[in-house]
């Protein structure tokens, strides 16, 4: 018999807000613990929460970004459990009136377009971080109440590479949308994943498995392709599968039973009475659309339509948010979109990845890059020399066309000193002359190297070739 | 002389304006009466003398600078359960012993920006759950009418120092009759603001949608002062409503007719097993209102019988996570254990009483899986209804009178061992917080024993100043709130 697997994610993002979700301290990550607490954040007795607009707003773009129904009336609920990460002991959530209902997300698996279709959105806030050490348990409240959002897809996937591919399209387009900056390291974008496997053709979907709260995409990747076999293999066997919640055990590679459905949770979720609920018109709905950011699909169109970009650059170009706004801003200095691309694709990743840091730490600011390829275009330097310029500015700064003059790469278009380098490459090297004449037009290239050589690169290749020519064919 | 503590808010802000006296001589006059009295009443569990001193002398120099503050020197009373930064807010309960407020609850705030001076701290059933202040942990409070009954509540401390003259005032709360009942039972006057009127902020919670705070005083006029600086909309309060706050204590003048008013009789009011001395004297009220010129028609709330009911689902079940964070990990009461859970088992073991962990019991289990829709949502069905009775009623008329309890104040331990007939008595408070709206509680008379008996005024949502009017023409027109119990 043959199985397949349906995998769904219930994916929790932290919004980029100033402030908590319900208070107003703020939100830093790596500050030292628990200073960005008050009374609300700590359920000190008698705090209430207040609604952070701004999280309302994000959640909604995200919504709107997903192709989501904003829903014009969603209210809040409380979410009771014990644990100290929780300092009310229940968090608010949204039960049953999400702020965003539906939405999908298309996407490309092995060169296949996919829509995975979500079920929802909704707000919440963050727990508490916990850290265990030998004989005790610390509690970090910086992270308690900030702005959460869960998308919950419906269970529409059915391989790891789907699940990557949707998490790597959401995280892309939340970078895009101003939503999140979804760092993983930082938790701030986690996954539960959801596995099932049946016999292909069974209508009803198998027993379902819930892993919980992974932030890696590889472990998540790991994950589904090790809880895909371990099901199907019990199922071979005539086994069956128990409904559970497990944890991913990375070291192993491996998914372990954490809690089983009979020792499941009751939530006892009931609306939030500290909080109105939230009522969204369609007038700002409409307004939150027409400040929606161009997401990277529509942008790589655009490179490839209108800036003539191969598809291959558009792509990398937009694989993530900060490179292609960079690319953007040296856009508006230059028309030499190709140029722009190379440099990226080229210096800028090699020295960027070579020194670990991100683009917008780049010495070479998107205006200074677009100097250098006026310098190029100019034909007042070579590609080469401009390559040398990049690095300099790169790893010292300063700006190009004082480089230029100080390190005297400027091109040499004089025909007094290229007939001086021809004349000697052509003495120096007569194996290759007599080559070329005899009918052997690659030979060309060598003398070409020794007159760039001798030049230092300064010496302008298409004058050299001129010149050569003009002495051997002559 | 005039001993200065068993007068008005609105008699020594005069007294105080023409330089007849001073706030510390107020102070220390009603640092005297806690000291003969509150041996015997037990009214407060906490007072900051040095503080009160401190205030009040500060009110001094405020008002020999020219200010003028509606509040300026007159010392009130502190529930228990309000925070005050840093005084401890234990809700009579050993569950918070320890714990200091790290914040102002909004009306503090608007308290001290008033210039009243914070006296000190009053007990309370633990976290405002009974009727009686027998529930309270920390203290014990009695009837100052007689010693061997009961105050009320739960705000029965705050009750008990305004009848005792141990302050001129004092905050309450009132969940489903913690203001009107000890009111009541105290001889004072109490107010139960709308729902949203007053911020909620730093009060510590019981039930989120049925709380609210408000003032207990000797007389309607010093309630509606109160009442005029504790509301107004908060920003740190969503569920507190942006309105205007009207002058209540202004608009209250010395015309006692209230003719043109038209006043309801609830039939479901009068209920099976009421003391006939409180039915005679809420009829004789209602007579007195007649002679003022009042019409009164018969009205009926015919979802009354249900307000018990529902009252124990939906406050029990918000209690039930309100009180889910007192877990010995941040504050109050720690007792160790193994593992959090086990921490959190005996933390809440040892700190909480009795009543408290029935409620927390009842409210976990109406909202369990597979009960939720049969208690918590039905109830929340039947608010609703309770909800339209009350604004069927008031299409027919500007105000309801009724009696605030079934009984004048009962003996201390008399229903101690029968919980479910002690939530009976709340059964003329409960639906107006169901309902959301406003009521006041005044004195109307004495049972033969001498006990003091209630009347409950209940109005539209935000018609605070119809049942003021009404309270302070009927009390400037009887002699009921002249009387003062000996200790």
């Amino acid at each position: 018999m043959k199985y397949e697997a349906t995998i769904g994610l219930e994916t929790h993002i932290m919004q980029k807000t100033q402030t908590k979700m319900f208070c107003a301290c703020r939100y830093e990550y790596g500050a030292e613990p628990n200073i960005h607490v008050c009374p609300v954040c700590l359920g000190y007795p008698g705090a209430l929460p207040v609604m952070n607009e701004k999280a309302i707003e994000l959640c909604c773009k995200a919504g709107l970004l997903l192709d989501c129904k904003i829903n014009p009336y969603s209210k809040w609920d409380r979410k009771n459990y014990f644990y100290p990460d929780m300092a009310k002991n229940y968090q608010i959530t949204q039960a049953d009136e999400p702020l965003c209902l539906g939405g999908h997300l298309t996407v490309e698996v092995d060169g296949e377009t996919k829509t995975f279709t979500l079920e929802r959105i909704h707000q919440e806030e963050n727990a508490a971080k916990n850290t265990h050490v030998a004989g005790a348990s610390l509690v970090d409240y910086n992270r308690a109440g900030t702005a959460l959002m869960e998308i919950v897809s419906n269970p529409c996937m059915h391989s790891a590479a789907d699940a990557l591919a949707y998490l790597t399209a959401l995280k892309q387009i939340m970078e895009y949308g101003g939503i999140s900056d979804c760092n993983p390291e930082k938790g701030q974008i986690r996954s539960d994943v959801n596995v099932s496997v049946r016999p292909v053709g069974q209508k009803e979907l198998g027993s379902k498995v819930e892993i919980k709260n992974m932030n890696s995409f590889a472990f998540i990747q790991q994950a589904i392709e090790y809880e895909i076999d371990r099901q199907t293999e019990l199922l071979e066997n005539g086994g069956s599968v128990v409904q559970e919640t497990r944890g991913f055990d990375s070291e192993r590679g491996e998914t372990f039973s954490q809690r089983t459905k009979e020792n499941a949770h009751d939530y006892r979720y009931f609306p939030e009475p500290d909080l109105m609920p939230v009522k969204i018109s369609a007038e700002q709905v409409e307004q939150w659309r027409s400040e929606l950011p161009e997401l990277p699909a529509q942008r790589r169109v655009r490179y490839v339509s209108e800036l003539g970009l191969p598809e291959y650059d558009a792509g990398v170009l937009t694989a993530d948010k900060a490179t292609s706004d960079w690319f953007e801003l040296a856009m508006q200095h230059t028309q030499n979109a190709k140029a722009v691309s190379n440099f990226i694709m080229g210096e800028m990743m090699r020295l960027l990845s070579e020194k670990e840091i991100p683009i917008s730490e780049s010495k070479v600011t998107p205006e200074k890059l677009a100097g250098i390829i006026a310098l190029i275009d100019a034909k007042t330097i070579s590609t080469g020399a401009g390559k040398q310029v990049f690095e300099i500015v790169f790893n010292d700064g300063g700006d190009p066309k004082a480089i230029v003059e100080e390190k005297g790469l400027a091109q040499v278009s004089d025909d007094s000193a290229l007939e001086d380098w021809a004349d000697e490459a052509i003495a120096a090297n007569p194996k290759p002359v007599e080559e070329y004449k005899a009918g052997n037009a690659a030979s060309i290239n060598f003398l070409m190297g020794q007159v760039m050589k001798a030049s230092r690169g300064k010496a302008n290749p298409g004058a050299v070739m001129q010149m050569l020519k003009q002495k051997l064919d002559g | 002389m005039s001993e200065l503590n068993n007068l008005t808010i609105a008699e020594l802000s005069e007294k105080l304006a023409a330089g007849e006296c001073t706030s510390v001589d107020i102070v220390n006059d009603v640092l005297a009466s806690i000291d003969s009295n509150d041996g015997k009443v037990g009214a407060y569990l906490t007072i900051d003398r040095a503080s009160a001193l401190e205030q009040a002398q500060e009110a001094d120099e405020a008002r020999a600078a020219g200010k003028k503050l509606p509040m300026l020197g007159i010392p009130i009373a502190i529930k228990d359960l309000l925070n005050v930064k840093g005084q401890p807010c234990t809700c009579s309960s050993k569950i918070l012993e320890g714990y200091v407020a790290p914040y102002d609850a909004t009306v503090i705030s608007k308290l001290r920006e008033a210039g009243a001076v914070l006296l000190g701290r009053v007990n309370m059933d633990e976290f405002a759950m009974g009727s009686s202040t027998e529930n309270a942990a920390l203290g014990k409070t009695s009837n100052p009418w007689n010693l061997a009954h009961v105050p009320g509540g739960s705000s029965g401390g705050s009750a008990a120092c305004v009848a005792a003259d141990e302050a001129i005032a004092s905050l309450g709360s009132d969940t489903g009759g913690s203001i009107r009942q000890p009111a009541a039972f105290c001889g004072c006057v109490g107010v139960k603001p709308t729902y949203g009127r007053v911020s909620r902020y730093g009060l510590t919670a019981f039930a989120s949608s049925l709380d609210q705070i408000g003032p207990l005083s000797k007389t309607v006029k010093d309630s509606a002062l109160l009442l005029e600086v504790l509301c107004g909309h908060d920003k740190m309060d969503s569920t507190s409503i942006e309105m205007e706050v009207p002058s209540f204590g202004k608009n209250l003048t010395n015309d006692h007719s209230l003719a043109g008013m038209k006043l309801g009789l609830p039939k479901e009011y009068f209920v099976e097993g009421m003391d006939p001395e409180v039915e005679k004297a809420v009829h004789d009220a209602v007579e007195h209102c007649k002679s003022l010129g009042a019409e009164v028609v018969e009205v009926s709330l015919p979802h009354s019988k249900y307000a018990i009911a529902v009252y124990y689902i939906i406050a029990t079940a918000e209690a039930s996570a309100n009180l889910a964070r007192f877990d010995g990990i941040r504050y109050g009461l720690r007792v160790d254990g193994k593992d959090p859970l086990e921490l959190y088992g005996k933390t809440r073991a040892a700190g909480f009483g009795p009543e408290v962990k029935r409620r927390i019991i009842l409210g976990t289990y109406v909202l369990s899986s597979g009960y939720y829709d049969a208690y918590y949502k039905r109830a929340q069905k039947v608010r609703t209804l309770i909800r339209n009775d009350f604004a069927e009623v008031f299409k027919q008329c500007d105000a309801i009178l009724a009696p605030v309890t079934p009984t004048p104040a009962y003996k201390l331990g008399e229903k101690t061992d029968d919980p479910l007939k002690m939530y009976l008595d709340d059964i003329l408070t409960t639906p107006v917080n169901l309902a959301g709206n406003c009521a006041l509680s005044l004195p109307c008379g004495f049972s033969a024993s001498g006990l003091p008996i209630g009347l409950q005024i209940i109005g539209d949502s935000f018609a605070e100043e119809t049942i003021l009017k009404v309270g302070h023409a009927y009390e400037q027109t009887t002699e009921w709130h002249k009387l003062k119990p000996k200790i």
